[in-house]
């Protein structure tokens, strides 16, 4: 594989911005949810953000992603709109879909993001057939698909590495590996230590990295992209990151030892990012302005989606099927 | 000419597949002919590409159905029974049917899942099934049944071109009948039911083989001077309550009939609604003819003992006429 190229500092900054937003926007998550505003369990990816923003730094709109059931990252890293996908949380008629999906099916097709699951490891499968369409078509995209490590317990999982090798899919498989699948962790659920192992007996090249370290992160998903791209079929990145915050908002994490949560800052990729560019030269005083303007820009953004209107119940029985014809079921 | 259902299945999907470069299949076997020869000759014809063998995944395939489908590819999987569709019940349940509606209508899934089901020969408990209401219990599904090959061959053709999720199913004692296919078979509406057979004493609805066994069911009561109007479901889901409510109109006595055991099968939901929508319309109370509350047995003996069939339509419907 050819040694990836390293992000000028210019587009690191952009993307310690990026961190910014993601970590922003979890925060409002969870605020409002402590509050009582948002409906259902949503599940934050605060800590986990260089992941998102180093992948999808690489992505174009044409390229597919589906994420997990802790998608906020992704969604906005691709590209989402703010305000649209926050208002989809708070369940808004302005959100992403219209108030039907919420935290865990969110789906932004204008920019590829295909979809959140809220069923862990449903969302490979359907991330394979994303880039079967792309293979089948002739067309140039490919297809991302982020998952946990809780999605190796899963047959579907081996079913997809399987299908995807020998379909020669342009596929990248992501896998957050963040140590806990719920709030069980990692050795107690699996035997195997790292997820990257099940790459191999299938033939499928794959990494594990450290997830938390951006510019690692960036260099490694653009090589194994630029591999897709070439048509060498799939790969599995296997990130190496940390949940900062609990399963779901309201999570008391007893599972986790105090030294553990106080180890939590030292891991924190925007702290890291921050660190690296330091040391490139960077002026402190520019970063936290980034840093600061990330915040602004995701905090107007979720002051405007709280005071749009929910959906009309009037069109509950709307999106059911393709015609109206077919939808004349009485509940 | 006469064709048999299996021809004729090969023969709308082969035109499908030249029709619409977005149509695929996919399987397990489906390149070498599918394991009851609906695809034969088809991966030569349309390349390996178009006809697609699967490993033995039924969750990943159907996945994989359902995520091209979200980008515009019109696939059709074979899941070769429809008690293997239990492994890809997450994604028709939670994925195939949903995603329309939780994207807000953003995206859609066109796909055709073609499946075959019922008992015949002693296939067992495990390959005998119908199962077709625990597909019709879900919102963004369609489910669609055929009679014959006639109706198989312009129902296909209409699902493929439909833009929701849609699970066909075959019944395995329907494969080897023979028909010929009119020269211009205009396709049907999917969710629009058809009367097989006219008629003014008691209405029989029916799906799928057991449509065979109201007709049959019919003539046998002609002779006894009772004359029994049949209706040929087609779309399970939806359902057309209004050619139901237009032959109840003319009957005023019903008599559901299908395979799958009758404990909350179909016949429940549609004597449910034909009681609360067409009560005035009521001679006698709507009965059932289903399969008693137990697995498929093997031997054949046992499956006969099981299996409702002709007789117990003669007999529901000489009950109610009575």
């Amino acid at each position: 594989m050819n040694s990836p190229a390293v992000p000028p500092v210019s587009d690191l900054k952009k993307m310690y911005g990026a961190l910014w937003r993601i970590r922003t926007f979890e925060g409002q998550v969870q605020r409002l949810a402590a509050a009582g505003e948002v409906p259902g369990f949503p599940h934050l990816s605060t800590g986990q953000e260089a992941v998102a923003v180093g992948v999808c730094a690489h992505l174009t709109r044409e390229d597919t992603l589906f994420t997990s059931h802790r998608g906020h990252g992704h969604t906005l890293a691709k590209g989402a709109d703010v305000q649209a996908t926050f208002a989809e949380i708070l369940g808004r008629d302005g959100g992403l879909c219209r108030g039907r999906g919420g935290s865990m099916h969110l789906v932004d097709a204008a920019n590829g993001v295909l979809g959140a699951t809220g069923v862990v490891a449903g969302n490979l499968p359907l991330a394979a057939g994303a880039a079967w369409a792309a293979q089948a078509r002739g067309e140039a995209n490919i297809s991302v698909v982020f998952f946990g490590d809780g999605a190796t317990g899963a047959g579907v999982f081996h079913e997809t590495l399987n299908l995807a090798v020998l379909w020669k899919l342009p596929l990248l498989f992501v896998c957050e590996n963040n140590g806990y699948a719920e709030f069980t962790s990692r050795e107690e659920h699996s035997n195997v230590k790292q997820v990257s192992a099940f790459a191999a007996p299938y033939g499928m090249p794959a990494k594990t990295i450290d997830g938390n370290d951006l510019p690692a992160v960036h260099a490694a998903a653009g090589a194994a992209i630029a591999s897709l791209r070439r048509g060498e079929g799939p790969y599995l990145l296997e990130c190496m990151t940390y949940r900062m915050a609990g399963h779901f908002v309201g999570d008391a994490q007893h599972y986790r030892s105090k030294e553990e949560l106080a180890a939590v800052k030292e891991k924190c990729p925007i702290e890291r990012l921050k660190r690296h560019l330091l040391g490139l030269g960077a002026a402190e005083s520019e970063l936290d302005a980034i840093g600061e303007e990330a915040r602004q820009e995701v905090l107007k953004a979720v002051e405007r989606a709280r005071t749009g209107p929910p959906p009309d119940p009037a069109t509950v029985l709307e999106y059911v099927y393709s015609s109206p014809s077919l939808a004349e079921i009485p509940g | 000419m006469t064709q048999t259902f299996i021809e004729i299945l090969r023969r709308a999907l082969d035109e499908e597949l030249a029709r619409d470069p977005a149509v695929h299949l996919l399987g397990e076997d489906v390149a070498a002919g599918g394991a009851f020869g609906v695809t034969r000759g088809l991966a030569e014809k349309h390349g390996m590409q178009r006809v697609r063998n699967t490993p033995i995944s039924e969750a990943a395939i159907t996945g994989m159905a359902t995520g091209a489908a979200l980008c515009g590819l019109r696939p059709v999987l074979e899941i070769m029974f429809i008690d293997f569709a239990t492994l890809a019940l997450d994604c028709l349940v939670n994925q195939s049917a949903k995603y329309r509606y939780m994207s807000g209508g953003q995206l859609a899934v066109p796909m055709v899942v073609r499946t075959q089901a019922g008992a015949a020969g002693g296939a067992a408990a495990q390959h005998s099934q119908s199962l077709e209401a625990w597909f019709t219990h879900v919102p963004g599904l369609v489910v669609v049944a055929p009679s014959s090959p006639v109706e198989a061959y312009g129902l296909l053709k209409s699902a493929i071109r439909l833009g929701d999720p849609v699970l066909f199913i075959e019944h395995k004692r329907l494969y080897a009948l023979k028909e010929a296919l009119p020269e211009r078979a205009e396709l049907p509406r999917i969710g629009k039911a058809r009367v097989a057979r006219a008629g003014n004493d008691v209405t029989v609805i029916a799906y799928s083989a057991m449509v065979r066994n109201a007709l049959e069911a019919a003539d046998e009561l002609a002779r006894a001077g009772i004359s029994v109007e049949v209706i040929d479901l087609r779309s399970l889901l939806p359902l057309d309550m209004a050619t139901i409510a237009a032959s109840v109109a003319k009957t005023h006595r019903v008599v559901i009939a299908h395979e799958a055991v009758q404990n909350c099968g179909l016949g429940a939901e549609i004597s449910a609604r034909i009681g609360s929508e067409l009560f005035d319309e009521l001679d006698a109370p709507v009965t059932r003819v289903g399969c008693p509350f137990a697995p498929i047995p093997f031997a054949p003996d046992l499956e006969r003992a099981l299996l409702p069939g002709t007789p117990n339509i003669v007999r529901a419907v000489r009950e109610l006429a009575g």
